[in-house]
């Protein structure tokens, strides 16, 4: 039994791996393999359809602009949210509980209630199809996530850390910069992970908030799917690519996810 | 109850051990009597815990075998062994009251529950947790969290034997001595085989009958305090044990006498044959100012209550001596005299005649 | 903490409030105006009161819709909870092999919504794709565009495929954080497996639990763009869920007043739940 136990999680390894698999195999292969004949990997090994993403502007800048509101939300998140967490870790206050509560039920807010919503409203501010607006849009359940990690974090640091710097003579601003911020470096890095995270998989809003100039590239693979047929290589090719940013912050932070899981803050 | 053997018992933590220093715990024989209180005393990281976790079973040494009156127990795991442990943090069952935490080892072992609660509450009563029985245990302090533990160990029966691991870490300092003697008491109550892991003089002092030191994994002294205060085998003992530790200053070896500056010191011992770096150990209870003897120059003198603990220094280094309230201390050159019978000549550490013997 | 009362705090929070406020309320109020009015185009209104309240929540649509939603939820929890628990208890301790685990079990977390619905397109497809080929050959007659039992089948294991990984990750994080001590100190009492799972790991992963369970239940609640790529809440209505509905109302044929106040009505049923949940699952620990 014990010996059997590794089993378990490489199964289910293999079981993520396999859909995954299947789509950049898809990507290396000509549309007349995929809908000709069912292999198992690519018999005309082909770099085609990442050639036709890379030199065609509809599919690039998809990329680019994905990365650049992703990018912007996860600074403008994190930013916003680490005055906020120092307050609620720090202080007591006037509906401070409330305000905490009131937050996080916004993490709950489904993304279906709020698109047409906000595709009034940025459009009456005019700032519809900016990657602004998806950057603001993804920030209403992002801050409340990056001000809760935040906390957990910063509860963990004593009292005495901030006392002593002012007794040193640090003024606040100069305390939270130099000192305070270092000292929870891994809490800002898990809540810029889950802020990249949850912005990099949204789509509905993202879609809904932009038509031309900012369309994330999630929605071009839409439109490929429903309009242009049956084009699944260059499909599966926009798809693999999509997942290649998120491999590589979770290489980065994979010391720190179980961290932050860990305080329950997610 | 049982007396437990060690023969020939080495442990590493990596599969490979090459150097000396691979090992967490040296080659080592040793019996512990049974119903003996011990105390294995040493600074962190000597291996102490290691020995514990080898005697319980949650550890299976690399070398040698362990023997609990006379039956091998190497390779058995810590359930069959019949051995209770308290950890340096308290181990409660939060969801459990504090009569299920107590019946918990009872009844995982098929216990019918006639005599589980007629344990419990026998265990309870000696551990002062017969008011808090019916309440749950995650909401106690520290110390009854720890007393909790305890009781888990003293509900069996069969157990060949308790073992702490510095259980007394995480308790407020009024408390800890409220809870030693409580354990001594308890020893004479259960005799059992306790083994009681620290690194505090005090506490294994006052809690052994048997203390037994430990540095960097191996046992160097294993006595009784009087034993390891008056005749340390080894100068880390000397150095461990006692407030001020013993002094140990280095000196030139002739013909088995010891010389410091040319002068010959008087010794209890004679010097082995073997070579290696020698020094003198003496308690600073052992030496006196004197009109002739050893030159020094007294630097300080700190003020202890009913003595002065004066430092001087000597051609074979500081000299730490104790001189009562009113005593004359000299203030600044000086002569020491050391009581012969207790100096001694160490060889590499080693008392001089009885190189590597605990 | 003791934490000290400083109404100056405010300041601090501004920022976040003003941000939340502006994209919360301002949105909300407009749906909550929406509800109780009706139009016919060209940003004329008429007051409607509570009617599209009653009727959507007399509508079969409706219902039909929060069945399914109910029956899409409660399968998934069942299945997600119990394997992310089990997976994570055999997951290693410690080594090299812990850090390969987490990510490549991350992987999914990761990959935007719509290409997790796409990769589960082509993945599934009966004649190109790995699983519905396989299934073929196996002898099932698998075709999840058109059968609608198939299709619930492909949703429900493209879920479990999505977010166990997350059940897992929490799970796993409580479970590291239990010290050693605890399970040294089991094998002294003689207990049993099931009964360090009962007595340590799962008192010790109740918090992490109700946190999983929570954004699970959340999550899966407002899930829309898998199932949109997936199978567009066919064949038929039959995968369609509450969001797919929602916003096939809004968005599709563009009747404000019911979608608004369906939103309402939705967004309410998630909070009682949450909220129900949360009182359940933490009580005791008050205690």
């Amino acid at each position: 039994m014990a010996r059997a136990k590794w089993l378990i999680p490489t199964i289910y390894i293999i079981f993520l791996m396999l859909p995954i698999y299947w789509l950049v195999s898809m990507s290396f292969k000509t549309t007349n393999e995929i809908l000709g004949s069912f292999t198992l990997w690519p018999q005309n090994f082909t770099l085609e359809n990442y050639r036709t993403i890379f030199t065609d502007p509809t599919w690039y800048t998809g990329y680019i602009n994905s990365i650049i509101y992703v990018t912007i939300n996860t600074v403008l998140s994190v930013t916003v949210a680490l005055p906020a967490a120092y307050a609620f870790s720090r202080y007591r206050f006037l509906g401070d509980k409330h305000l905490f509560f009131w937050l996080l039920t916004n993490r709950m807010a489904p993304a279906a209630v709020f698109a047409l919503p906000f595709f009034q409203l940025y459009s009456a501010i005019g700032i519809f199809d900016t990657h602004l607006a998806v950057a603001l849009a993804h920030t209403l359940f992002n801050v409340p996530l990056a001000v809760w990690i935040l906390e957990g974090f910063m509860s963990g640091v004593p009292k005495q850390l901030d006392e002593t710097a002012y007794v040193d003579g640090y003024s606040f601003p100069a305390f939270f910069v130099k000192i305070f911020i270092p000292t929870i470096a891994a809490g800002v890095g898990v809540a810029a992970f889950f802020c990249f995270m949850f912005s990099w998989v949204e789509l509905l809003l993202a879609k809904t908030l932009t038509a031309v100039a900012a369309k994330p590239i999630a929605a071009t693979m839409t439109k490929t799917a429903s309009s242009s047929g049956y084009e699944l290589g260059l499909l599966a090719a926009a798809g693999t690519l999509t997942i290649i940013p998120g491999a590589i912050v979770i290489y980065f932070v994979r010391n720190y996810i179980a961290k932050g899981f860990a305080l329950g803050r997610v | 109850m049982a007396r437990i053997t060690l023969k020939n018992l080495k442990h590493a933590y990596m599969p490979n051990p090459v150097n000396d220093e691979d090992w967490a715990l040296k080659e080592l024989n040793l019996d512990w009597d049974d119903g003996g209180a011990y105390a294995l005393l040493g600074p962190s990281g000597c291996g102490k815990t290691t020995l514990l976790n080898l005697i319980s079973g949650l550890l299976t040494p690399s070398h040698g075998s362990i023997l609990f009156d006379d039956h091998d127990v190497t390779g058995l795991p810590p359930e069959q062994r019949k051995i209770a442990q308290v950890f340096q943090f308290p181990v409660v069952y939060d969801t459990m009251t504090v009569y299920d935490n107590l019946a918990f080892p009872l009844r995982n072992r098929g216990v019918d529950e006639t005599t589980v609660n007629k344990r419990v509450l026998e265990v309870a009563e000696m551990n002062d947790l017969t008011a808090t029985l019916g309440n749950r245990a995650s909401g106690l302090t520290a110390d009854g969290k720890q007393k909790i533990s305890l009781g888990r160990g003293l509900v069996r029966t069969d157990v060949n034997a308790i073992l702490f691991d510095e259980p007394l870490t995480v308790i407020d300092p009024h408390l800890k001595f409220q809870l030693r003697s409580k354990l001594k008491e308890l020893h004479t109550r259960v005799p059992n085989t306790m083994i009681y892991v620290t690194h505090d003089q005090t506490e294994a002092i006052t809690f052994a009958d048997k203390v037994v030191v430990m540095n960097v994994g191996e046992v160097v002294q294993v006595g009784t305090p009087k034993e390891l205060f008056e005749e340390p085998h080894h100068t880390f003992v000397g150095h461990f044990i006692g407030s001020p530790g013993m002094n140990v200053l280095g000196c030139e070896v002739k013909n088995g006498q010891a010389y410091i500056a040319g002068k010959r010191i008087q010794t209890a011992n004679k010097a082995s044959a073997k070579a290696g770096k020698s020094e003198i150990g003496v308690r600073p209870e052992f030496v006196k100012f004197a009109g002739r003897g050893l030159e020094a120059r007294v630097v300080k003198v700190s003020d202890a209550g009913r003595f002065s603990v004066v430092e001087a220094d000597s051609a074979g280094g500081r000299v730490r001596l104790l001189v009562e309230e009113g005593g004359a201390i000299p203030s600044d050159s000086a002569h020491l005299e050391f009581d012969p019978t207790a100096t001694r000549i160490y060889t590499d550490g080693w008392l001089a005649g009885r190189e590597g013997q605990p | 903490m003791n934490k000290t009362v400083n109404q100056k705090a405010w300041f601090f929070v501004a920022p976040v409030l003003i941000l939340v406020a502006f994209n919360a309320i301002v949105p909300l109020m407009t749906v909550v105006n929406y509800s109780v009015q009706e139009t016919f185009g060209d940003n004329v209104f008429f007051w409607a009161g509570l009617r599209w309240f009653e009727e959507i929540l007399r509508s079969p649509r409706f219902h039909d819709a929060l069945g399914r939603q109910l029956f899409f939820t409660g399968t998934i929890l069942a299945i997600e909870i119990p394997l992310g628990v089990i997976i994570a208890l055999a997951m290693p301790r410690k080594g090299p092999w812990v850090s390969v685990c987490l990510v490549l079990m991350a992987m999914p977390l990761l990959i935007p919504w719509n290409v997790v619905g796409a990769m589960w397109n082509i993945f599934g497809l009966p004649e190109l794709g790995l699983l519905g080929k396989t299934l073929n050959m196996i002898g099932f007659d698998y075709n999840y565009t058109r059968q609608p039992g198939d299709a619930w089948f492909t949703l429900i294991l493209m879920d479990v495929w999505h977010w166990t990984s997350l059940v897992v990750l929490l799970a796993y994080a409580g479970l590291v954080s239990i010290p050693d001590a605890y399970y040294q100190a089991a094998r002294i009492d003689g207990a049993s497996s099931w009964a360090i799972f009962r007595y340590i790991q799962l008192p010790k992963m109740k918090r992490v639990l109700t946190i999983a369970v929570l954004l699970r239940f959340m999550d899966s609640f407002n899930i829309y763009t898998e199932p949109s790529v997936l199978t567009g809440g066919g064949p038929g209505n039959s995968t369609t869920l509450l969001s797919l509905d929602l916003v096939k109302i809004a968005l599709g044929q563009f009747d404000l007043g019911p979608a608004a106040a369906m939103s309402l009505i939705y967004f309410l049923v998630i909070l009682l739940f949450s909220w129900i949940f949360y009182t359940v699952m933490t009580r005791g620990e008050e205690q």
